[in-house]
């Protein structure tokens, strides 16, 4: 078996080179990888094209520490709170560069990496029909069916050259399980040129092939696996963690003025070297606070 | 807290709760509306089931309060956890009676905004699902705090559609979903006129002046003749609504 485990800054360095387009933020507010995130704004990564449906808060992140060229979304704020103040200084004043925004939304997001995924061109949708979207967006364009005529959107394919995922359990390999809402999980990751796995644990691949129905990757499309326990905080994933409804609180509040997001990132992201430094500066008390009830499901025969 | 012993949006979210009809598919949406289903589940829709555009479908409100809809007390003991597209697929196919939307500004047709603000002066975090659902559910219910600058004669964005121009335009752009069919404010409640789709005053809320309801509108409204008061939320209402809401996170002034 080939193990594809490595560090985040390993993974970053190789697999997100300046330039690229990234999906992240699949599970939409849960398993968002802010581990890599953070990597890619300590790594000083530019001109991306960030591509996603919601992300919360990461994508504002990556905007004001200037690493985006682009964003390819639906959606992007602070989900808890309101607007993205860093999105609105990009957008509004270039600051702290220009931002191109292509907006879609959470359903041609999806369409669009589900055509790459398909290996096809565009996918048709009913949705946004006399909107300002199509009209703007021109991966998003008014056509009429051949068969019966009606007017539908083509939704252009989505070819992100990564995406980066975070589950909570994954094989050296990349085999990975997710449970929980799977938002574009399985599309992005298919459609992508590359995969990213950051997980809770490493487990052996009889873990994944015991319960195969749970795989939302298989290894063979990954191209790194990174152990990267609480690599999603704050956002939640279902048995590991809870939502840190108060680290985003304050995120979003330090975030309204550039001077202090630029403390924010300096004390969060820039001043830290990884992410076990980070969660040592979470803190014990704060970490087994975010600790969730156990909800076990129960046993299921694969028997045959 | 009001007169009545209850705030303004304890009253949207009963009213909000009372557009659920037993045995819907409901797109549910967070904050508010997300009160309402369990409301409605706990009342007078035992049967409704809830889709989140996560990919969750769940017959029981979450297992405790929420911020978002992917929080894990809104996946434990769902009826399924499924994918985005999953989800969206049956609301394109015309499975979901009824969804709940937001947003920065809805017009005279119950167009909504939710792009860009003051002109295109102030950028705001763009449609999420929003758009999806307008476009593709059976009907909906908008819920919007009550100020003239969100309700203007026409948005400067349409982010989500209702109406657009008015008349039979949903049926000429090809939108195959029902369009708006109230829009619940802080203020007051409205429905749409069958020929024309033009936002009609239905009733008002206790205690509201009807010369405010105008003055905050931006265009010149129109009542409905049976105008009337919007009826309160009951006890068993306000007592579901505020053990989902302990810390009047969402219900508050």
């Amino acid at each position: 078996m080939q193990s594809k485990i490595s560090t985040m800054a390993e993974a970053v360095s190789r697999w997100v080179p300046d330039g690229a387009s990234v999906v992240m933020g699949c599970g939409l507010e849960s398993c968002i990888p802010f581990a890599a995130g953070h990597e890619i704004i300590r790594q000083g990564k530019r001109d991306l094209t960030l591509i996603g449906p919601i992300s919360d808060s990461l994508f504002d992140q990556l905007i004001g520490a200037g690493c985006v060229r682009k964003v390819v979304v639906a959606w992007i704020g602070n989900v808890g709170g309101g607007p993205g103040y860093n999105f609105r200084r990009a957008v509004e004043h270039s600051i702290p560069r220009p931002l191109e925004v292509e907006d879609h939304t959470n359903f041609t997001i999806a369409l669009g990496l589900q055509a790459a995924a398909w290996g096809v061109p565009y996918l048709p949708t009913r949705t946004a029909l006399g909107t300002d979207l199509p009209a703007r967006n021109p991966s998003l364009r008014e056509v009429q069916c051949p068969f019966t005529g009606e007017p539908l959107v083509a939704v252009r394919a989505i070819q992100p050259d990564v995406a980066i995922i975070h589950v909570q359990r994954a094989d050296p390999e990349g085999n990975a399980h997710l449970w929980g809402n799977l938002g574009i999980t399985l599309e992005a990751v298919r459609a992508a040129k590359h995969v990213i796995v950051s997980c809770e644990e490493v487990v052996d691949s009889a873990v994944i092939k015991g319960d195969p129905n749970r795989t939302v990757v298989p290894g063979f499309l990954v191209d790194a696996v990174v152990p990267e326990p609480w690599g999603a905080h704050p956002s939640p994933v279902q048995g590991y963690s809870r939502r840190d409804h108060a680290f985003y609180a304050d995120y979003y509040e330090r975030s309204r003025t550039r001077e202090s997001f630029e403390q924010w990132l300096q004390e969060w992201v820039l001043e830290v070297e990884d992410r076990a430094e980070y969660v040592s500066k979470l803190g014990a008390d704060r970490i087994s606070g975010l600790r969730p009830v156990r909800q076990l499901a129960p046993d299921v025969d694969y028997g045959w | 807290m009001g007169e009545g012993g209850y705030t303004r949006r304890e009253l949207m979210v009963a009213t909000a709760a009372r557009e659920i009809k037993n045995g819907e598919v409901v797109f549910v949406g967070m904050r508010l509306p997300l009160l309402a289903f369990a409301v409605a589940k706990a009342i007078h829709a035992p049967r409704a089931v809830g889709l989140f555009e996560n990919g969750v479908i769940r017959d029981t409100p979450p297992l405790g309060p929420i911020v978002t809809m992917s929080d894990p007390p809104n996946i434990a003991l769902a009826i399924s956890c499924t994918t985005l597209l999953d989800v969206m697929g049956l609301l394109q196919q015309g499975r979901v009676d009824l969804g709940f939307l937001g947003a920065a500004e809805v017009d005279r047709f119950g167009n909504l905004n939710s792009t860009w603000a003051d002109g295109r002066r102030i950028r705001l975090p763009g449609s999420g699902g929003a758009c999806d659902i307008a476009s593709l559910s059976r009907r909906f219910v908008v819920m919007i705090p009550h100020e003239r600058r969100r309700l203007p004669e026409r948005v400067s964005y349409l982010t989500s559609p209702g109406y657009g121009e008015g008349g039979n335009w949903r049926e000429r752009v090809g939108l195959r979903g029902g369009g708006p069919a109230k829009v619940i404010t802080t203020l007051a409640t409205f429905t749409f006129d069958p020929e024309s789709r033009e936002m009609v005053l239905d009733t008002i809320h206790p205690g509201v002046d009807l010369d405010l309801v105008r003055a905050e509108t931006g265009w010149p409204l129109r009542t409905t003749p049976e105008l009337r008061e919007t009826p309160p939320p009951t006890p068993q209402e306000l007592e579901v609504i505020r053990r989902f809401d302990p810390g009047k996170i969402w219900t508050g002034e």
